[in-house]
């Protein structure tokens, strides 16, 4: 006998039934039950309590429930799902925080003003419709360009060291590229006033603050350079070797363009890395309040000195001044971040 | 082989012995349909990944204390369908099936079901030899134990028997104490046989566990593959079809034309090797093809 | 038919192939190297100018500029600095900097490896790839930004866990304190410091996690493990060394920031232990705090301290990289 048999439908078996997921939220409303009870029954008080309390009791509830349903070993795989979900919960409830706070904090300081004045004609106690923080934007833009100028051929040479030649100094190169990542910033600050300000500028300026950026700038740029070249396959360089190029022709007309958007995103991360860098500038750039696009002749602003100063002179105004600083820096750190995953998602499906 | 097998094997199962029995049985595996009550039963199991169709409805009996050859050129489904017996088949995203897969009468995808009860009852050994490198020997014969939280009277006991019914014991008693990673590839799987003995599994599955291997260390493994049989059902995927003639009392052949892998026959391998009744199996078992 | 006379085939030796390299390319391969071992020129000048400039300060001070703790300025009637009578010491500011970090590392560090296991082995397919993104975005955050909002945001809740840690836990000595002055303490800048690296040894972990050998793991499940048994059997092992030099690179990046903590940190020359009591110190704040009105003599003082900082961080790196490399070989 032959029995027609129905067209099969996917599915998953696996997946969690209504009453298992009823189930959970049994527990966690379990958990809150008990929370609110101790909290009432006890001296103990406040949001801490609560969220304390329930954490325990729905660790405590969920294990109970594995254990007599299946057995020890799913109660302890209850009490590890317990602890990852705070883990995660702790790692990113900062971050929610601090976007809310700087969003409230700052958002009373946006204006047109903002973005097309300085500070020069501003004294601290204006309200925060005066002046604005151009001055310093353009300060960070020249900085961070100076920098960039230097840092990326020196990234991107020790990228294509440390992945084309692969010679004797890889082992220590790629140490010291790491040791470099470790530099505290107000020690490159140090080293650039003591190298360079003291014995031939004698004055601050917007240049030495590029060159302590710089110095912060290579690791980040060496780094994801290097991981981008690793990942352009190596038929590509056999093809281009094999056409009977010279190693520094394949490299530069064949695999740097392959790895173009790449690179790209180690400049952006590069730049987003010290866009909000302020101990060196503290030490090196003076800070001025006016818009001043020569680095070489006296000081010169920037986004972290305009918080920073605006932070410490204490009032009501500069603070507020100090949350819009900020909320426009990090809206730039936002868009240079945006971008660099952008490409690199791109250069995946490409 | 056959004889042999039948002689030891547990007398609680209904095993046809003929092939118009295979072929009748075979006709009432709808999902639903009349289960056997023991050992494991597929029936109609399919399964996707990502929406394409890789298994297109098998349905086949295991009998307890028998060894079931799955033989096929690469890409049929094999590998596939056996993780859908122990339900290793869902760890991958995008995997989807149908069907029914019965341990004992009981669809091991019923919802409410508890898996790793199942994983412990359908054992498997995999094709590249994998003992957890941070245990020692004797550690990952236990492991099992250990991950399932689970109670033993005499450890030691347990760990002599299924390192000796690994066929192991003898190389490596003076040496427990040594890491995983210190042994031979042959070792190495025999080991891994070991670790999934200490559980005490119905089923073996067994996902092409020569071909990473020397021959020396193949035929050592086959020694153990019958030693075991007398006491759990056996599940071997293989290329090797002279491995599947030493070894199995039944196979089966898996064909993929391009779309869906499904099952073309089964029977005894004796028949299977020489009068087998499809021309498709025909053609594979005398190589034209695979 | 003649047999061949079968001899033992001799055989040769490798030759040796070279190729004459053009010109272009040695100089390619001079330029890149120059621009690799740039990174060691750079190092190695930080090193020397901070010691050159420092080198005065040593030399007066000697061992004392580590193991004291006064900071005192005097002056003789021309200005000048009267190396004898000067104190600098930075042992109040060094210990504080180790304790800030410390404090920081112990409360981060089990955050992001709970956070990391999390994201590789527990998320769904739909929030993992955000929550990346997040925790990867706040990487990215200027240090500004947690110093700013750690004085207004943070502080209020972290005094009110302090005096609750005193409360409960006050007879452990680190808990402990004369004067209940719990603003500005180095508890409240570990704190700050912990959410600034959660990011990066978070993503540092799951990476490592995410490189465990799936065989291993398939041969757990096999067996019957639950997710949990799994992780302790496989991930852990494998995982344990990289994460330890994650750690220890984001203990590395707490000892170096400066605004952060500046902000969070009352800075007072004496050895704290008491971490809820609002006074302490770490090293680049006071730099950075000194730096406004110190003439050229207290300048080169606050070289010699950067140079002490400088080498503490790179000693951390070492030893992170040293702990990776070496037991990472076995038991993987």
């Amino acid at each position: 006998m032959s029995t027609v048999i129905a067209a099969p439908k996917p599915g998953k078996p696996w997946t969690a039934t209504p009453k298992e997921r009823a189930i959970v939220v049994g527990i966690y409303l379990a958990a809150a039950v008990v929370s609110f009870v101790i909290v009432a029954v006890t001296p103990m008080k406040g949001k801490l309590a609560y969220f304390t309390l329930f954490f325990f009791a729905s660790i405590i509830i969920d294990f109970s429930v594995n254990y007599v349903q299946r057995g020890m070993a799913s109660a302890k795989d209850a009490i590890a799902r317990g602890f990852v979900t705070v883990g995660i919960t702790f790692a990113v409830l900062p971050i929610f925080s601090i976007l809310f706070e700087v969003v409230k904090r700052g958002y009373q300081g946006l204006g047109f003003g903002l973005l097309t004045n300085d500070m020069s004609a501003t004294s601290v106690n204006d309200p925060i419709g005066n002046g604005g923080l151009l001055h310093a934007i353009t300060g960070t833009l020249v900085m961070v360009v100076i920098a960039l100028l230097v840092a990326m051929p020196i990234g991107i040479l020790t990228a294509v060291y440390l992945t084309e030649i692969r010679g004797k100094f890889s082992a220590p190169i790629k140490f010291l590229v790491q040791a470099m990542s470790g530099v505290p910033s107000i020690v490159a600050g140090l080293f650039i006033l003591s190298a360079y300000v003291y014995p031939i500028t004698k004055e601050l300026s917007g240049f030495a603050g590029s060159m302590a950026l710089m110095i912060l700038m290579i690791p980040t740029i060496a780094r994801t350079s290097e991981e981008v070249l690793l990942l352009i396959p190596s038929d590509l360089r056999e093809a281009g070797v094999a056409l009977g190029g010279t190693q520094w022709r394949t490299v530069a007309l064949v695999v740097v363009p392959a790895a173009k958007s790449g690179l790209v995103t180690a400049l952006i991360l590069g730049i987003a890395r010290v866009a909000g860098e302020t101990a060196p500038l503290v030490l090196l750039t003076g800070g001025g309040e006016s818009v001043n696009l020569n680095p070489f002749n006296g000081p010169m602003g920037s986004l972290p000195m305009y918080i920073w100063k605006c932070f410490g002179q204490g009032t009501e105004e500069s603070i507020a001044r100090a949350w819009s600083g900020i909320l426009v820096l990090l809206v730039i750190v936002l868009a240079l971040f945006t971008m660099a995953r952008y490409l690199s998602e791109r250069k995946v499906t490409k | 082989m056959t004889n042999e097998n039948e002689d030891n094997m547990d007398k609680t199962t209904t095993k046809p012995s003929s092939l118009s029995d295979v072929a009748a049985a075979k006709q009432k595996k709808a999902p639903g349909g009349q289960s056997l009550g023991v050992g494991l039963e597929a029936r109609g199991v399919h399964a996707w990944f990502s929406g394409k169709h890789v298994l297109d409805g098998i349905s086949l009996d295991f009998w307890s204390g028998t060894v079931t050859a799955l033989i096929g050129p690469s890409g049929c489904g094999k590998s596939t369908f056996i993780r859908t017996l122990n339900r290793m088949h869902e760890f991958i995203p995008g995997a989807q099936m149908a069907g029914e897969v019965l341990l004992d009468g009981k669809d091991i995808y019923e919802s409410g079901t508890d898996v790793t009860k199942i994983r412990l009852k359908v054992g498997m050994v995999f094709q590249k030899p994998n003992p957890f490198p941070s245990m020692t020997i004797a550690e990952n014969v236990l492991s099992g134990l250990k991950l399932a939280e689970l109670k033993t009277s005499n450890k030691d006991e347990l760990l002599e028997d299924c390192l000796e019914r690994a066929g192991l014991w003898s190389e490596v008693k003076d040496r427990l104490n040594a890491h995983g990673g210190s042994l031979s590839g042959g070792q190495q799987q025999r080991l891994c046989i070991a670790r999934s003995l200490a559980v005490k599994p119905q089923v073996l599955l067994m996902d092409e566990p020569c071909s990473a291997l020397d021959p020396g260390s193949t035929l050592k493994i086959e020694e153990t593959i019958s030693h075991l049989s007398s006491s759990m059902t056996i599940i071997i995927v293989t290329h090797n079809m002279q491995q599947a003639a030493r070894v199995s009392d039944y196979t089966a052949f898996f064909l993929s034309d391009g779309g869906p892998g499904s099952m073309i026959e089964v029977g005894p391998t004796s028949e299977i090797f020489s009068r087998p009744r499809d021309t498709r199996t025909e053609n594979y078992v005398t190589g034209r093809f695979g | 038919m003649t047999l061949l006379e079968s001899k033992p085939a001799d055989i040769p030796a490798p030759r040796e192939i070279t190729t004459k390299p053009r010109v272009s390319d040695k100089i390619f391969r001079g330029v890149v190297t120059a621009g690799g071992l740039s990174s060691l020129l750079i190092l190695g000048l930080i090193l020397i100018y901070l010691t050159y400039q420092g080198y005065d300060v040593l030399k007066s001070q000697g061992f004392g500029f580590i193991t004291g703790s006064e900071w005192s300025l005097v002056e003789d009637e021309s200005g000048n600095i009267d190396l004898n009578q000067t104190k600098f010491g930075i042992a109040a500011m060094l210990i504080g900097t180790i304790l800030c970090a410390t404090i920081a590392v112990v409360i981060a560090v089990p955050i992001s490896v709970l956070a990391a296991l999390y994201l590789t082995f527990y998320a769904p397919a739909a929030i993992r790839k955000f929550m990346v993104s997040i925790i990867d975005l706040m990487a990215a955050f200027p240090s500004v930004l947690f110093g700013i909002w750690g004085f207004f945001v943070l502080m209020p809740s972290a005094e009110y866990w302090a005096k609750l840690l005193h409360k409960y836990l006050g007879f452990l000595p680190f808990f402990d304190m004369q004067v209940p002055v719990f603003t500005r303490s180095p508890f409240v800048a570990g704190v700050v410091l912990a959410i600034m690296i959660i990011p990066i040894v978070t993503s540092i972990s799951r990476e490592i996690f995410g490189q465990t050998p799936l065989d291993r793991i398939q041969a757990a499940f096999a067996l019957g493990a639950t997710r949990w048994a799994m992780i302790k059997a496989v991930v852990i092992p494998y995982g344990r060394s990289g994460v330890v030099g994650g750690a220890m690179l984001g203990l590395g990046r707490a000892m170096g920031e400066t605004v952060a903590v500046y902000t969070v940190l009352n800075i007072v020359y004496q050895i704290n232990w008491q971490v809820l009591l609002g006074a302490g110190g770490n090293v680049a704040s006071m730099i950075l705090l000194k730096f406004g009105e110190a003439g050229e003599g207290e300048v080169k003082a606050l070289m010699a301290a950067g140079l002490a900082l400088f080498i503490l961080t790179l000693l951390v790196n070492f030893v992170a990289d040293f702990i990776v490399k070496s037991s990472g070989a076995k038991g993987r």
